[in-house]
C-alpha cells in the first residue's frame, strides 16, 4: 500500500506487521529472482569467455578458420567442427522442414477430429525423448541400418556424387543428421501447427468458394499467411540442432577433419566439447574447447534472436502487410 | 454460353482431373509424413522396450553398478543419484522460476517485463553443454565434481521452462478475481498466496512437471559436472553421484553387449518416467486451462 | 389464406431447353456471344436467358441432428435478383450455401435433395465440387481479400487456378474490376496490398474476384452488413448493374435493402420456405400471415 494510505490513522491501525512487510518483501524477493536470471545469463557468457581466454589470446580469430585439432602439438582450430555442425544441421533441416509442414498440414486440415489430438500428442512425445536414448538407439539400431542398407544403396545409385562416395559407415555425418532430424521435426511441427491454426477460417472459405482444391487452398491461403511462422519455427529447430551435444557425439564418430562424404565420421562443436572436455590433458585443450563453446554460444544466441524477430515482425495483421510477388500463385 | 455449354463446363474434366490428382497426392504425402513421425516414435520406444525389458529385474534396480567393465551390477546408485540431483535442482529452480514469473506478472513495468522474458528465452536457447561449461567453471574447476554442481546446471535449464509456463498461467488468472481481493483491502502478497496461486495451481504444477521431465534425461550438463563418481550407493550431493543419463551414455559407448543391454534397461526406466510425466503434465495443463475458461 | 405451392409462383417464363447430344461432347453446339476464353469487350455483355437458372427441389440441410433447412423447393431466375429474408437462424444462409456446396465443408453437415443449375443437378456424382464453385460464386459477409496478395492478384486468384495465360489474366482481371465498379479507384495501385483498401472497396474487390471466373450465379451472404451506408449503397447500385450478367441471390436481414435491390423476395422461417413472390407484393400484400408479421416488424 502507498504511503498516503498509511497516513490515515484508521487504516494504519488495521495493518499489522506481516502485511506491511509482506508486499515489499515479495516484491524484493521476486525482483531478486528476476535479477538472478539475468545474472545467470551474464555469468554464462562471462565464464565461457573466461575459460576460453588462454585459447583466445593464443589463437585469436584465426581459430575459426583453422582446420586442425591436435592435442599433441597443441594446435587447435574450430573449422572441422563448424563444418560438421553446419552440415549435420543443414541436412537435418532439409528433411525436417518439409516433413514438419506436411505433418502440420495433416494435423490442421486433413486429420479427422478424433485422430487429431492423439497424433499431435504422439508427435510431441518425440520431442520428449531424452537425447541420450536417441543416441543409444542411433548407435545400436539406426547406425547398423545405415551401414548395412541405406548407405550402400545411396552409394550404388548416387555414388558419383562426392557426398555419397566412400565406404558406408554406421557412424558419421549422415547418421547424426538423421538423429537431428528426428529431434527437430517435433519442434518445428509444434510451432508450425500453431501458426496454421491461426489462419482465419473466412480466408479459407473464400478460397474454396472460388473453386480451389484443398491443396490449392493451402497454397493460396495457409502457406502465404504462415510464411513468417514457418521460417521462425525452422530457425528455432536450427537452434536445437546446432546445440545438441550428446546424441550427436554418440553417432558421429568423433573424427576431427573436414570430409565431403556424408558417410564419413566427423564431429560438431557441441559433440566435441562433450566428448573431450572430461579428461582433456593439454594445457590449451580445455580452453580451446571452451572457445568452441563460445562460438557455439554466439551462434545459438543469434539464431534464437533472429527466430523471435522473424516471428514477431512477420505475423500478419490485417492492414500492414508487405506484398511479395511470390505471394501470388 | 447456353445451357448445354454450361453443363459441359460442369462435367468437363479438363485440367480438373490433374488438379484433383495433385491435391490428393499432397493429402497422401501429408498423411504419410504424420504416420512416419508416429512410426519413428513407436520404433524407438519399441526398441527400448523390447531390448531393455529383458535386463530389468529386482537385482538390476537394487544393486549399484559394478566396477569398471563389470556388468553384473545394477543401477540403484544411478536411480538414487538422479533422484537426488534432479530433486535438488527442482528445489532450487521451481521457487525461483515462480518468483520470476510473479515479478513479471505482478510488479514489473512493461518494458522490464519484456526484457526479462527476452532473457528467459535466451536462457532457454543456450545449449545445455554450454550450461555445463558454465557450472564447471563456476564450481568444478579447481575444486571437484559434485552432485550439487550437477543440480545447479539442471536448475539453470529448468528455470526458463518453469518461469515461462508460470507466466502464461498467471496471466490467465482473471483480473477480476484479483481486483475483488484488493477491493476487500487484502494485501498483494496475501492475494497472491490465497487467490492467484491456488487458481493457477494446475498450470504451475504442469510447468514444474515438464521441467523435471526435461532435465531428468539431460546428459550434457552432467558430463562436465557430475560424471566421475565413486563405487557403491552414494548419496552425498557434495560428491559426484551416479545418474541414469550418464550411465546410459557411458554404457552406450562401451563395446560390450552386456553393457548395451543394461543401457537399454536403464533407458526403459528413464523413458517411461519421462513420458508418463509428460502425459500427466499435459493432462493437467489442459484441465487447468479449461477451469480458468481459457 | 393458404400458401400456394411456391413452384407456381415462379416467374419462370422460359422453359429450360434440354441439353442437346451428350454434354461431354461440347462440339457442334451453337456458340453464343460470350465465349469462355474471354473476349476483349469493354463492357460485359448481356446473357442469354437460358443460363443461370437455379432450382431447388426438396432441399433439406442438417448440422448433425439439427434440421436447419426443411424441404425447400424454390427457383431463382436468370438475370434477376432474388433476396432471401427472415429472422436470424431461419436457415437462409444455410440454404444458400447448399447451392455452391459450401455447406458440406462444415464438419458434421450434410444435405439432401436436388439443386439444379440449368437442369443439371449440382449434386450429381459425376460433377466435381470444384467445378460447381466456378459456376456458382460467393461473396461473404465480411470482406475476405487474401492478405498476402496484391489487388490484381486477388482478382485473378480464381482464374489462376485453371492455368490461364498471363495476358488473359490481366485482361479478365481488368474486366472484373470494371464490372465491379472498382477500376477507377484501384487502377493506379493494382500491385498494392489487397487489404489496403477500405471496407467497401474490399468487398467490391471480393465481388470482382468472384466475377472474374465468369460464374452463372452469384450468391451474396449479407454482403453489406459489415459496411457503412455509403459503401452499402454503392454495392446495391452494383447489384443492379450486375444482374444482367449473373443470377444474383442475396441473403439479407435488412428488409429495406431487399426492397431496393430485389426483383423477387423469399421469406423463410425456421428452416421452411414460407412465401416467395415479386418483391413489392411480399412487402405490400403478402399472402401469408407470418410474412406479414415479419415485414411489418412484429418479430425478428
Amino acid at each position: 500500500m502507498e504511503a498516503g494510505a498509511l497516513s490515515d490513522p484508521v487504516l494504519r491501525v488495521r495493518r499489522n506487521l506481516t502485511d506491511r512487510i509482506g508486499d515489499p518483501l515479495l516484491r524484493g524477493l521476486s525482483g531478486l529472482a528476476a535479477a538472478l536470471a539475468v545474472a545467470v545469463i551474464a555469468g554464462i557468457a562471462y565464464e565461457v569467455v573466461h575459460l576460453a581466454w588462454p585459447a583466445i589470446t593464443k589463437f585469436g580469430v584465426g581459430f575459426v578458420t583453422t582446420n586442425d585439432w591436435n592435442p599433441v602439438t597443441e594446435r587447435y582450430g574450430a573449422a572441422p567442427f563448424i563444418y560438421g555442425t553446419a552440415v549435420t544441421s543443414a541436412i537435418a533441416l532439409l528433411f525436417a522442414a518439409p516433413l514438419s509442414i506436411a505433418i502440420s498440414i495433416y494435423l490442421t486440415e486433413l486429420a479427422p477430429s478424433r485422430v487429431r489430438r492423439p497424433v499431435a500428442t504422439l508427435v510431441d512425445m518425440l520431442a520428449a525423448i531424452p537425447s541420450v536414448i536417441l543416441g543409444l538407439w542411433g548407435i545400436l539400431v539406426l547406425g547398423p541400418f545405415m551401414h548395412d542398407t541405406i548407405e550402400p544403396a545411396l552409394n550404388s545409385v548416387l555414388g558419383f556424387l562426392p557426398i555419397f562416395s566412400g565406404d558406408p559407415s554406421a557412424f558419421g555425418y549422415l547418421t547424426a543428421a538423421l538423429i537431428l532430424t528426428i529431434m527437430t521435426t517435433p519442434i518445428i511441427t509444434s510451432v508450425t501447427r500453431e501458426v496454421f491454426e491461426t489462419v482465419p477460417g473466412d480466408l479459407k472459405e473464400g478460397s474454396y468458394a472460388l473453386g480451389a482444391t484443398r491443396w490449392e487452398m493451402i497454397r493460396q491461403v495457409v502457406l502465404p499467411y504462415s510464411r513468417a511462422g514457418i521460417v521462425g519455427a525452422t530457425i528455432l529447430g536450427l537452434g536445437r540442432a546446432i546445440g545438441e551435444a550428446i546424441a550427436v557425439a554418440q553417432v558421429i564418430g568423433g573424427a576431427t577433419g573436414i570430409n565431403v562424404s556424408l558417410f564419413h565420421t566427423g564431429s560438431t562443436m557441441a559433440a566435441q566439447i562433450a566428448a573431450q572436455f572430461q579428461g582433456a590433458p593439454g594445457a590449451l585443450q580445455k580452453p580451446s574447447l571452451a572457445y568452441l563453446g563460445l562460438i557455439l554460444l554466439v551462434f545459438a544466441v543469434i539464431v534464437n534472436v533472429v527466430a523471435r524477430l522473424i516471428v514477431q515482425r512477420g505475423t500478419l495483421k490485417d492492414t500492414d502487410m508487405t506484398v511479395t510477388e511470390a505471394g501470388a500463385l | 454460353m447456353n445451357g448445354a455449354e454450361s453443363h459441359a463446363l460442369l462435367l468437363d474434366r479438363g485440367n480438373l482431373k490433374r488438379r484433383n490428382r495433385v491435391s490428393k497426392l499432397v493429402s497422401l504425402s501429408s498423411t504419410i509424413a504424420a504416420l512416419l513421425a508416429v512410426a519413428v516414435l513407436l520404433i524407438v520406444v519399441g526398441s527400448v522396450l523390447s531390448k531393455g525389458i529383458g535386463a530389468l529385474s529386482i537385482h538390476f534396480l537394487t544393486t549399484p553398478m559394478g566396477l569398471f567393465g563389470d556388468t553384473t551390477g545394477g543401477i540403484s546408485n544411478a536411480i538414487v543419484g538422479t533422484g537426488i540431483i534432479v530433486g535438488i535442482a527442482a528445489l532450487m529452480a521451481i521457487p525461483v522460476g515462480m518468483l520470476v514469473a510473479i515479478y513479471t506478472t505482478e510488479f514489473a513495468p512493461d518494458r522490464i517485463g519484456h526484457a526479462i522474458r527476452f532473457v528467459l528465452d535466451l536462457l532457454n536457447g543456450v545449449p545445455t553443454i554450454i550450461t555445463g561449461i558454465f557450472v564447471y567453471g563456476l564450481m568444478v574447476a579447481g575444486n571437484r565434481q559434485s552432485g550439487f554442481a550437477g543440480s545447479v546446471a539442471l536448475a539453470i535449464i529448468m528455470l526458463p521452462i518453469v518461469a515461462r509456463t508460470a507466466q502464461e498461467v498467471l496471466a490467465l488468472v482473471p483480473g477480476a478475481l484479483k481486483e475483488a481481493a484488493y477491493a476487500l483491502g487484502i494485501a498483494r502478497w496475501r492475494t497472491l498466496l490465497r487467490v492467484t496461486l491456488p487458481t493457477a495451481a494446475g498450470g504451475l504444477l504442469t510447468g514444474s512437471l515438464l521441467a523435471v521431465a526435461r532435465v531428468a534425461g539431460e546428459t550434457a550438463p552432467l558430463i562436465l559436472t557430475c560424471s566421475i563418481f565413486g563405487q557403491g550407493l552414494l548419496t552425498e550431493p557434495g560428491e559426484a553421484l551416479a545418474s541414469i543419463p550418464i550411465f546410459i551414455f557411458q554404457s552406450s559407448e562401451s563395446p560390450s553387449p552386456e553393457a548395451h543391454t543394461q543401457a537399454w534397461a536403464a533407458a526403459l526406466i528413464l523413458i517411461v518416467f519421462v513420458l508418463v510425466l509428460n502425459i500427466i503434465a499435459r493432462a493437467f495443463y489442459a484441465r487447468s486451462r479449461k477451469r480458468m475458461g481459457a | 389464406m393458404d400458401s400456394r405451392d411456391p413452384a407456381e409462383t415462379l416467374a419462370m417464363t422460359e422453359q429450360n431447353p434440354e441439353p442437346q447430344a451428350s454434354p461431354e461432347a461440347g462440339a457442334g453446339l451453337p456458340r453464343s456471344t460470350i465465349s469462355i476464353a474471354g473476349e476483349s469487350a469493354t463492357t460485359p455483355a448481356k446473357r442469354s436467358r437460358e443460363i443461370g437458372n437455379v432450382e431447388l427441389q426438396g432441399l433439406n440441410a442438417y448440422y448433425g441432428s439439427n434440421h436447419a433447412v426443411r424441404n425447400v423447393s424454390l427457383g431463382f431466375d436468370s438475370a434477376k435478383v432474388t433476396a432471401i429474408i427472415g429472422p436470424s437462424g431461419c436457415g437462409k444462409s444455410t440454404m444458400v450455401r447448399c447451392i455452391n456446396r459450401m455447406h458440406e465443408e462444415i464438419a458434421g453437415a450434410r444435405s439432401e435433395g436436388r439443386v439444379l443449375l440449368d437442369g443439371l443437378d449440382l449434386y450429381d456424382p459425376r460433377i466435381d465440387i470444384v467445378a460447381v464453385r466456378r459456376s456458382v460464386g460467393m461473396v461473404f459477409q465480411k470482406p475476405n481479400p487474401f492478405p498476402t496478395m496484391s489487388v490484381i492478384d486477388n482478382v485473378t486468384a480464381g482464374l489462376r487456378l485453371t492455368g490461364a495465360s498471363r495476358g488473359e489474366l490481366e485482361e479478365r482481371g481488368h474486366q472484373a474490376l470494371i464490372g465491379a465498379g472498382l477500376w477507377d479507384e484501384v487502377k493506379d495501385r493494382l500491385k498494392g496490398p489487397g487489404v489496403g483498401l477500405s471496407g467497401g472497396q474490399q468487398q467490391r474487390l471480393c465481388i470482382a474476384r468472384a466475377l472474374a471466373v465468369d460464374p452463372e450465379v452469384l450468391l451474396m451472404d449479407e454482403p453489406c452488413s459489415a459496411l457503412d451506408p455509403m459503401a452499402t449503397l454503392r454495392i446495391e447500385e452494383l447489384i443492379g448493374e450486375l444482374k444482367e450478367r449473373v443470377t444474383i441471390v442475396i441473403v439479407t436481414h435488412n428488409m429495406q435493402q431487399a426492397a431496393r435491390v430485389a426483383d423477387t423476395t423469399v421469406f423463410m422461417l425456421d428452416g421452411e420456405l414460407v412465401e416467395v413472390g415479386p418483391t413489392d407484393e411480399i412487402f405490400t400484400k403478402p399472402n401469408d400471415d407470418r410474412t406479414e408479421q415479419y415485414v411489418t416488424g412484429k418479430f425478428g
